[in-house]
């Protein structure tokens, strides 16, 4: 069974999020999403000060079998990206929660972070999936 | 991997096994009105002894003559071994090479002609060759609005000097993808185009510039003043080459002061593929390696099996279609595996001295072709700017004419520029590469001594 840390935010798409409680959000992908895709070989991320809507396809994880769009969850701007995915693509499949963290976005509407998924129903939605 | 038919008892047997009564019912899945398409504008189909016979017929207008056209396919002599080797079964009908363990020595070919591209290019990675350097200038246009993250233009500088069918073709594949493409002038008096003409777009959202070396004029256009002028626009620098040149010339990787050409591209027809009125050819792709993952084509790497042997397989894969999809780097998923077996033969057969020979007799003979023309009266060189292998003279009269006579005496005298380039009147591009012998430059001469006289008689 997949690790989901209770004190994350998820999406359907299986996205992290970790909200600061100031205005920024960190997102990355979630066990789950890294061991069904297997090693990652390649990472391709936005330029900050690029402005994102919900939804927005706006980076790539490479595998050797499959390449995943990622999706922002929340409207924003990107404040930072994970330049040590460049050499090191591998830090998502070893800690998919923290050094493996994609990018930073400055969240226009802090308030939308609550539509946001709950560890729990996540957790179902992953259940269903995995059926 | 051998080929072998099935035959009606096969067929059977394998239908059987899956219980389904005939092949037609494994399609059921598609509509009626879909499958029973009658192709009523194709004319029914000919034997081979027709096709053979008709084939001949149309080739055998392109024989019987010297041939001195150049303007993007050369007449270069290729060793008979080439093709005696490329024949073989093996590598002839050997098919695309997903399965390495079946494939190794495609692969092999493949990774070979690979790094004998990046050699001669001096790029850091080379694909396992596009359909030609036409299509591979457009694949490198596309490749750039991907790379090049800081410009959103999508704007395209490609100097009037660059071949007037790879402007063509690259319009045609990119202007429904957003793509502009500026049109850059050239020099009227060198040929070239001169950096200062780029002014204009200083300041500007470029996102890359074609340098074409040689041009089309066969003129040798100041690259490392135009790589330079594209980096500091923050624009990319796409090389456009005549691989055979490349023996001779600085290679792209060390255009301008800094990292050099970021793609570059030619048509590899002069390296082993004969003239074959007009193909098949194959093109040439390099790219420095930060550029990798937005290059399209097949790219052949070497890695080690279970048991630590070296083996070949195809790598960088999620560039392509099977798994990108609509987001991959090309609709193109495939190469020119014949006529790259056929130029990594060709070119292991001359060595690097021996394609350095090709080109400096080429151009020798080119030089010395043109000193016998001008001495004619009224022809004269129309550009200033050094060349490599062939060249525009202007004639004392209509040039499609005058080819037109050349060809009645069996002489292919060049190619009219009139129709590619209003203001080029008159004027033929010719080519002498190493096949021709002083005695052919000769002929040539006297022909276009005595053509001129015959039409300045009629006239």
């Amino acid at each position: 069974m997949s690790e989901i840390p209770k004190d994350l935010s998820y999406t359907k798409t299986h996205e992290w999020i970790d909200y600061d409680g100031d205005g920024t959000c960190t997102v990355g992908i979630t066990d789950y999403a890294q061991s069904s895709l297997g090693d990652l070989v390649f990472v391709e991320l936005p330029e900050t000060g690029t402005k994102v809507g919900a939804g927005d396809a706006l980076a790539v994880v490479e595998s050797v079998k499959a390449a995943s769009d990622i999706y922002a969850p929340l409207d924003g701007e990107i404040a930072e990206i994970n330049e040590q995915l460049e050499d090191s693509p591998e830090l998502v499949n070893e800690d998919p929660f923290g050094e493996g963290w994609l990018f930073k976005i400055n969240v226009s509407d802090p308030d939308a972070v609550e539509n946001l998924l709950d560890a729990d129903t996540y957790e179902g939605i992953v259940e269903d999936e995995e059926d | 991997m051998p080929f072998i038919p099935h035959t009606e008892d096969d067929i059977r047997s394998m239908l059987d096994a899956i219980g389904v009564d005939a092949i037609d019912d494994l399609f059921d899945e598609i509509d009626d009105s879909l499958r029973d398409v009658s192709l009523d504008s194709i004319p029914t189909r000919a034997s081979e002894q027709a096709v053979s016979r008709l084939m001949g017929e149309r080739s055998a207008a392109d024989a019987g003559g010297l041939c001195f056209i150049g303007a993007g396919a050369y007449e270069h002599h290729i060793p008979a071994a080439v093709w005696e080797l490329t024949t073989r079964g093996e590598f002839y009908s050997a098919y695309t090479p997903y399965q390495p363990e079946a494939s190794q020595g495609t692969l092999q070919v493949v990774y070979e002609y690979q790094t004998m591209m990046t050699g001669l290019t001096g790029m850091d990675v080379a694909n396992a060759s596009l359909y030609d350097g036409a299509s591979a200038l457009a694949e490198a246009v596309l490749m750039a609005v991907r790379a090049n993250r800081k410009s959103k233009a999508s704007r395209i500088l490609m100097p009037a000097s660059v071949h007037p069918f790879y402007r063509q073709v690259a319009h045609n594949i990119c202007a429904n993808q957003g793509i502009t493409f500026e049109a850059i002038d050239f020099d009227s008096r060198q040929g070239t185009v001169d950096v200062d003409a780029l002014d204009r777009w200083a300041g500007e959202d470029v996102t890359a510039l074609v340098i074409p070396q040689p041009n089309f004029f066969g003129a040798l256009e100041d690259v490392d003043a135009l790589t330079d002028w594209a980096h500091t626009n923050g624009a990319l620098a796409i090389g456009v080459v005549n691989p055979l040149s490349l023996a001779v010339l600085k290679e792209p990787g060390r255009w301008g002061a800094g990292e050099g050409a970021d793609i570059v591209v030619g048509e590899g027809q002069p390296l082993g593929a004969p003239l074959a009125s007009g193909g098949p050819y194959f093109g040439i792709l390099c790219c420095r390696k930060k550029h990798v993952r937005q290059m399209p084509g097949r790219v052949v790497g070497r890695t080690q099996d279970i048991d630590g042997r070296d083996g070949y397989v195809l790598t960088l894969q999620p560039r392509e279609q099977h798994i990108r999809r609509s987001k991959a780097t090309s609709n193109i998923c495939t190469n020119q595996g014949l006529l790259v077996t056929a130029a990594t033969i060709h070119m292991s057969l001359l060595g690097a001295q021996g394609v350095e020979n090709v080109a400096a007799t080429s151009i020798a003979n080119t030089r010395r072709l043109v000193n016998k023309l001008t001495a004619i009266d009224g022809v004269e060189r129309v550009f200033d700017a050094p060349c490599f292998h062939e060249t525009a003279l202007r004639l004392p009269g209509d040039a499609s004419a005058v080819l037109e006579a050349l060809a009645d005496r069996g002489v292919f005298g060049g190619l009219a520029l009139a129709d590619f380039y209003p203001g080029l009147e008159n004027t033929v591009l010719v080519c002498a590469t190493e096949t021709k012998t002083e005695a052919d430059l000769d002929v040539y001469a006297d022909a276009l001594q005595a053509v001129l006289v015959e039409q300045a008689q009629a006239a």
